[in-house]
């Protein structure tokens, strides 16, 4: 917004009252606020991953499953009947819908069969799934290409404003990866304790918040359960609470989310 | 041999002939690697795979453990197994069950003669490649696996894939080598000759050298 005599990117006074927001401020947020009485109805989830076994008994309904495939000199997303074809979605999905039960899933897949994917399979799904505008994104991937960072750092920056949260795993190693190093997403490493809704907050970034990801049941291909560790499982299990908070506060921004996750962290405010 | 380029083709000989011998120093190194990794964790069996970019296959270089002796050299194709999924996924994996796990071959592990229940597998990153994979099998369960254990499979990885970088630098050294001149393969050979003899022997070797030097550089 501009307007004569002030610089691009402002704000006449004419406009302050064209720009209210109509949320109310809350004295303090706490997890009561925050998720209390959600079921994430409302909420739009999707999983960036490897598919989602459809009507597997963890996972429920998944409304739309498509993929990335190859067209002509780009990439064209198409309606999915594969499923999941290694797992990881799958165990991905399961933790959302543990978290947030009434949420709408929606799976995009981008790894294939022999495990095979790329970093602009990754990219064409994401910029797909950013488009669509989600509530939220599940990213339990990362590429360690260097080449693909500017990319997905504008897309990143893109969900943000668009107020989509991307919510991203970070590495299991000490390596460089992304989109998790971004500060436009909401970046996840472990914690090794059994409370699915214990989230801590990093005092000391890139990763910003820590959850449950060490020994966990998760849903797996088959209609079975698989146990696994890493980041992959605890970044759904941030991403159901960000559904919880944008079913029962729908106005949200990513990073009006990003701060009730801080202000709602187990460490904040006081011992963790 | 002559001029500039002589020179040059002689240096790169003789530094790929100290690259030559390295092969075996290399793949020491990554046998030690496996076998610290086997004892920390208190494993049943400990490996190394190499991707081989040009067949797509994943190679074991160094195993310890259970039916380590035949496996080195063993192939399988790149998509197989858990090691395939961690090779493309660039992510390390924790699995307690590998039974219920269909990224499991078993098949591939039944040829080795060796089934294992569980297996923790990490990426060898270097830099923005993966190389390979270390797999560890079958560790000790008396405790609870925390993320300190994983934190120390990504130290074994992490020198793995020194190690595996090393021996892809000295196998591209050799094969150059080898595909080059008749003389550049000469002079490598010398230098490796040479690497081989100890004291009176290797002076009196160097003293040879230095007259055949000057003898060539005469005009």
């Amino acid at each position: 917004m501009s307007a004569p005599g002030l610089p691009a990117w402002s704000l006449p006074a004419t406009e302050h009252d064209r720009i209210a927001i109509d949320i109310d401020r809350p004295e303090r947020v706490t997890p009561e606020w925050a998720f209390g009485g959600s079921t994430g109805a409302g909420a739009r989830v999707c999983v960036l991953d490897s598919g989602v076994e459809l009507d597997h008994p963890l996972v429920g309904t998944v409304e739309q499953s498509v993929t990335v495939v190859p067209d002509g000199d780009g990439f064209a997303v198409v309606p999915d009947d594969e499923g999941d074809l290694c797992g990881h979605g799958t165990a991905c999905a399961g933790i959302v819908r543990a978290l947030a039960p009434e949420c709408s899933l929606h799976s995009v897949r981008v790894l294939g069969a022999g495990y095979k994917g790329s970093g602009d399979i990754l990219l064409a799904g994401l910029r797909w799934a950013v488009e669509q505008g989600f509530d939220v994104i599940n990213m339990s991937i990362s590429t360690t290409k260097s080449k693909f960072s500017a990319l997905l750092h504008e897309l990143a920056d893109s969900a943000y404003f668009g107020r989509t949260v991307l919510v991203a795993s970070a590495h299991n190693m000490p390596v460089e990866s992304y989109p998790w190093r971004f500060s436009s997403v909401i970046s996840v490493g472990s914690h090794d304790q059994d409370d699915p809704r214990l989230v801590y907050a990093n005092p000391s970034p890139p990763v910003e918040f820590f959850a449950r990801g060490v020994e966990i049941d998760v849903a797996w291909p088959g209609g079975s359960t698989l146990r696994c560790t890493g980041n992959s499982f605890a970044t759904p299990h941030v991403s159901g609470l960000c559904a919880l908070a944008l079913g029962k506060h729908p106005g949200l921004t990513p990073f009006q989310v990003k701060n009730v996750l801080y202000q709602t962290a187990a460490n904040v405010g006081g011992a963790g | 041999m002559s001029g500039s380029d002589g020179t040059r083709d002689a240096y790169r000989a003789l530094t790929a002939a100290g690259i030559l011998g390295g092969e075996e120093h290399h793949r020491a190194l990554l046998q030690s690697i496996v076998t610290a990794a086997q004892a920390i964790f208190s494993a049943r069996a400990a490996s190394i795979f190499l991707h081989d970019e040009e067949t797509d296959e994943l190679v074991f270089e160094a195993v310890a453990g259970e039916s380590s002796g035949e496996l080195v050299g063993t192939r399988i194709p790149s998509s197989t197994g858990i090691a395939g999924w961690v090779l493309v996924t660039r992510q390390p994996l924790v699995l307690d069950d590998l039974g219920n796990d269909p990224r499991f071959a078993r098949g591939v592990a039944e040829r080795t003669g060796y089934v294992p229940e569980t297996m923790m597998a990490a990426p060898l990153l270097h830099e923005e490649r993966a190389l390979g994979v270390l797999q560890v099998l079958d560790r000790s369960q008396s405790e609870r696996f925390s993320l300190a254990d994983m934190e120390l499979l990504g130290v074994f990885a992490a020198q793995a894939a020194i190690g595996l970088d090393l021996l892809r630098g000295a196998r591209r050294a050799k094969a150059s080598i080898e595909g080059g001149p008749v003389d550049v393969a000469l002079v490598a050979e010398l230098a490796a000759a040479l690497e081989a003899t100890e004291d009176e022997r290797r002076e009196e070797g160097i003293e040879l050298l230095r007259s055949l030097v000057a003898v060539l550089k005469r005009d």
